[in-house]
């Protein structure tokens, strides 16, 4: 192929100034309390956690480890709300409690941008573009679902569950709320949420922000802390429905926790997903999907493209491509405006993402990584791509959750369509071709729950979202996303 | 010359009861079987099916999944149909079956009756539910953006104990229509209509492996049915606390769809309905750029 393709010397003729984020604008609190029945309240047993900014190894704020009295406590508050005050308001009245939450969420945006990239790691760019306008208008779509729920379900009558308990994820803290806490309110439920215990701080401003809006006690309880929290939620025998976003096998552990119980459950698990690029995709537009695909994000991502699948003939021409474009990717500060690449989330990720670097390896796979300059604190880790890989490698099998891609070639469709389909995972999934019967084709062969065709990583609060297999079950986002908050009968 | 017809002089035959696997009438492989009785008298010796029949069944309607799910809906509502036609032709077998399983005639009557209309109101939905569930969806961005409901892929039923052919017929039907696989295990007091009404299937050309009937021991087999790791779904009938933990538990090691439906009264318009065919349907959103 054209090996003679000009391209910009990043390194030598090409250098950014720094254009950091000011930070002098918002406020973080030194300690953070629980939020339950609308009241910042101190945990039982006294036990605190640290929020650490990933990027700088700084401390950013104390945060409450609730117990199970205090899980207790947010249930019996939530329960409360549902019976007294949540279910007996007017649908529209409902509704216009979360159009405020939407509406205030868009006037503090840039400091839930800062906010949320100094205590996760994201590049400012994505939290500002992203994830924070993502938020306000997943709140602001099912605002509008509260009075409008007869309709959503032909020839069913639809009625809220009750209490939800809901367990989120690091990678995305208060856009996942925001779509757990959206639907879950515009239904006629009251909530319970537990954030990962690294990203905690966007979600205790959300308290801020729900109680700014006047919505009554105990209708959202926010209960900060790890693992045994987010159990506590679930084996609580007052919750009428469990949401959970996060691994595989925490969703199987969850799945199996309340078997034999009637509390309702729908999970939102790890994916493996495979972008497709034929030889007859625009190929430019290709490499920037591949990049958009596994290092948004940091690849923290669960519908990332970590698996590409090239066809043979042009399998040369794109990973020199794509090797190229890493190259340019600059990773560092996130609060700076021109980062791609931030900080990995937390020291426990980065060595599970230095460890599949090392089977990678030892498997026989060809690890290319961008020559990035990183910086001498914090976690990071390069974009990173693996040739000579094959189908039962385990950086092709399993979930890395970082910036690594593992590269494989096909030379017919019906090929890289088995190889796209030969995993346990089913969330999602790219093809990229100029011919609109191949897309057709392939977006109905492959087995997951989300396709992006000649793009990826496309998120809206209309469109839903979710998994085939071992990624779940039930969907977030959109009509379909209302099911997992209603009775129907 | 002795006349044939004298109940004297010539001996009826018998039936064999057997599986369906794979489009064919294998014994079951472990050589078992239970002895089906009607007050003193043995009806049938029923194939008291194994882990590995229920294996083999499975690998079958893995085998059939692409195939069906790629049938056109269009084609799915003909062989539903036609299901349906072949169970009306064989109406009165169905009904003696049903009697020599204890139903009084009049209730035969009608749980044959009910099953070949439930088949005609699936045979009716297999190019219709998509259309009621799909959505096209307002992003914000320029993209086409739409969802639309799928297969979930293979799918076990443990049917009704009580309904031995309204309640199996109610829960296949579901699944097939939606373009799911299935292998199902008959109700154990009532197994004979099922196994006759895998004949019915055959000759309604409903391809290989697309349906499977096991007869057998619930307390044996559920567990297989909850855990095995090519399974989507399993969609359940009967069953106490015990058995619905059982079923979650073992559901959980392949994150399964589990899908419970018991108390239901499959004889009434509550036993039917579209939200069953989506209960084994997976939803996928399709997202294009929209542009020049």
């Amino acid at each position: 192929m054209d090996e003679t393709t000009s391209k910009l010397a990043f390194d030598t003729d090409w250098q950014y100034d720094p254009a950091p984020e000011s930070t002098d604008h918002i406020r973080i609190d030194e300690q953070y309390e629980l939020f339950i029945g609308g009241e910042f309240v101190a945990p039982k047993e006294g036990r605190y956690f640290d929020s650490i900014n990933p990027a700088n190894e700084q401390v950013l704020a104390r945060v409450a480890a609730a117990g199970k009295d205090d899980v207790a406590r947010a249930v019996k508050a939530a329960r409360k709300a549902y019976q007294t005050s949540w279910s007996t308001l007017k649908p529209a009245e409902r509704g216009k409690y979360i159009y405020r939450i939407a509406r205030v969420l868009q006037e503090r945006a840039r400091e839930f941008a800062v906010i949320e990239t100094l205590d996760g790691g994201k590049p400012i760019r994505e939290s500002r573009d992203i994830d924070i306008p993502l938020a306000a208008a997943h709140f602001f779509y099912y605002a509008g679902w509260a009075d409008k729920l007869e309709y959503a379900f032909p020839g069913k009558q639809v009625a809220a569950l009750g209490v939800a308990g809901q367990i989120i994820p690091w990678n995305f803290p208060l856009l996942m709320a925001a779509w757990k806490i959206a639907p879950a309110l515009a239904c006629g439920n009251t909530v319970v949420l537990k954030p990962a215990e690294t990203t905690p701080l966007t979600a205790l401003k959300l308290a801020e922000v729900i109680r700014d809006a006047g919505l009554p006690p105990g209708v959202v309880n926010i209960v900060t802390g790890a693992g045994d929290t987010g159990a506590a939620l679930v084996d609580h025998p007052d919750i009428d429905k469990i949401a959970f976003t996060g691994s595989t096998a925490v969703g199987r552990s969850i799945q199996k926790s309340l078997a034999g119980t009637s509390t309702k459950y729908t999970l939102e698990l790890g994916g493996k997903a495979a972008n497709i690029i034929f030889a007859d995709a625009a190929i430019d537009e290709a490499v920037e999907g591949i990049v958009n695909g596994i290092f948004f994000n940091q690849g923290h991502v669960c519908c990332a493209g970590s698996r590409l699948l090239v066809q043979e003939s042009v399998a040369d021409e794109v990973i020199r491509k794509l090797k190229d474009r890493m190259e340019s990717l600059i990773v560092g500060d996130p609060m700076d405006k021109n980062t791609d690449i931030g900080a990995i989330n937390s020291p426990a990720q980065l060595a599970k993402i230095e460890d599949y670097l090392r089977i990678g390896q030892a498997e026989g796979g060809e690890m290319y990584q961008s020559s990035a300059t990183l910086p001498t604190t914090g976690y990071w880790c390069r974009p990173t791509l693996f040739t000579g890989v094959s189908q039962s490698n385990r950086v092709v099998q399993e979930e890395i959750f970082g910036p690594v891609l593992a590269i494989q070639t096909f030379r017919t469709l019906e090929e890289g369509l088995d190889k796209a389909n030969n995993t346990p995972y089913g969330l999602s999934g790219g093809v990229w071709t100029d011919k609109g019967a191949k897309i057709f084709k392939m977006t109905r062969a492959i087995r997951a729950g989300v396709i992006w065709a000649n793009t990826f990583n496309k998120f809206d609060p209309a469109s839903p979202f979710g998994g085939y297999k071992e990624s779940g079950m039930g969907r977030e986002g959109g009509l379909h996303g209302l099911d997992a908050y209603l009775e129907l009968s | 010359m002795a006349d044939l017809k004298d109940k004297n002089t010539r001996l009826a035959v018998g039936k064999t009861y057997k599986l369906y696997i794979d489009g064919k009438f294998p014994r079951t492989e472990s050589g078992r079987y239970y002895p089906l009785h009607n007050k003193d008298e043995i009806i049938a010796n029923v194939c008291l099916g194994s882990r590995k029949d229920t294996r083999e069944a499975v690998v079958a309607a893995r085998k059939a999944f692409a195939g069906w799910s790629g049938t056109s809906a269009y084609l799915r509502g003909q062989i539903l149909y036609r299901i349906a036609e072949m169970l009306e032709g064989r109406s009165e077998q169905f009904v003696a079956e049903l009697v020599k399983q204890g139903l009084t005639k009049a209730k035969a009557r009608t749980e044959v009756a009910v099953s070949i209309d439930r088949l005609v109101y699936y045979a009716g939905w297999t190019d219709k539910f998509q259309q009621v569930f799909s959505s096209v969806n307002p992003v914000s961005s320029a993209h086409f953006n739409f969802t639309v409901p799928e297969p979930t892929g293979v799918v076990t039923i443990i049917a009704p104990e009580e309904s031995g052919l309204l309640g199996l017929v109610s829960n296949i039907a579901a699944a097939i229509a939606g373009g799911n696989t299935c292998v199902a295990l008959a109700s154990y007091s009532m197994p004979l209509s099922a196994i006759s009404f895998t004949e019915v299937l055959h000759a309604a050309d409903v391809p290989a492996g697309v349906v499977n009937v096991l007869t057998g021991s619930r307390a044996e087999l559920t567990e297989q049915f909850a855990a095995h790791m090519d399974v989507n779904a399993i969609v359940y009938c009967d069953g106490d606390a015990a058995v619905d933990r059982e079923i979650q538990l073992h559901a959980a090691n392949n994150i399964k769809r589990v899908v419970r439906r018991t108390g239901i009264d499959w004889s009434t318009e509550k036993g039917q309905g579209p939200y069953f065919i989506r209960d084994t349907q997976e939803f996928k959103t399709t997202w294009h750029p929209v542009g020049g």
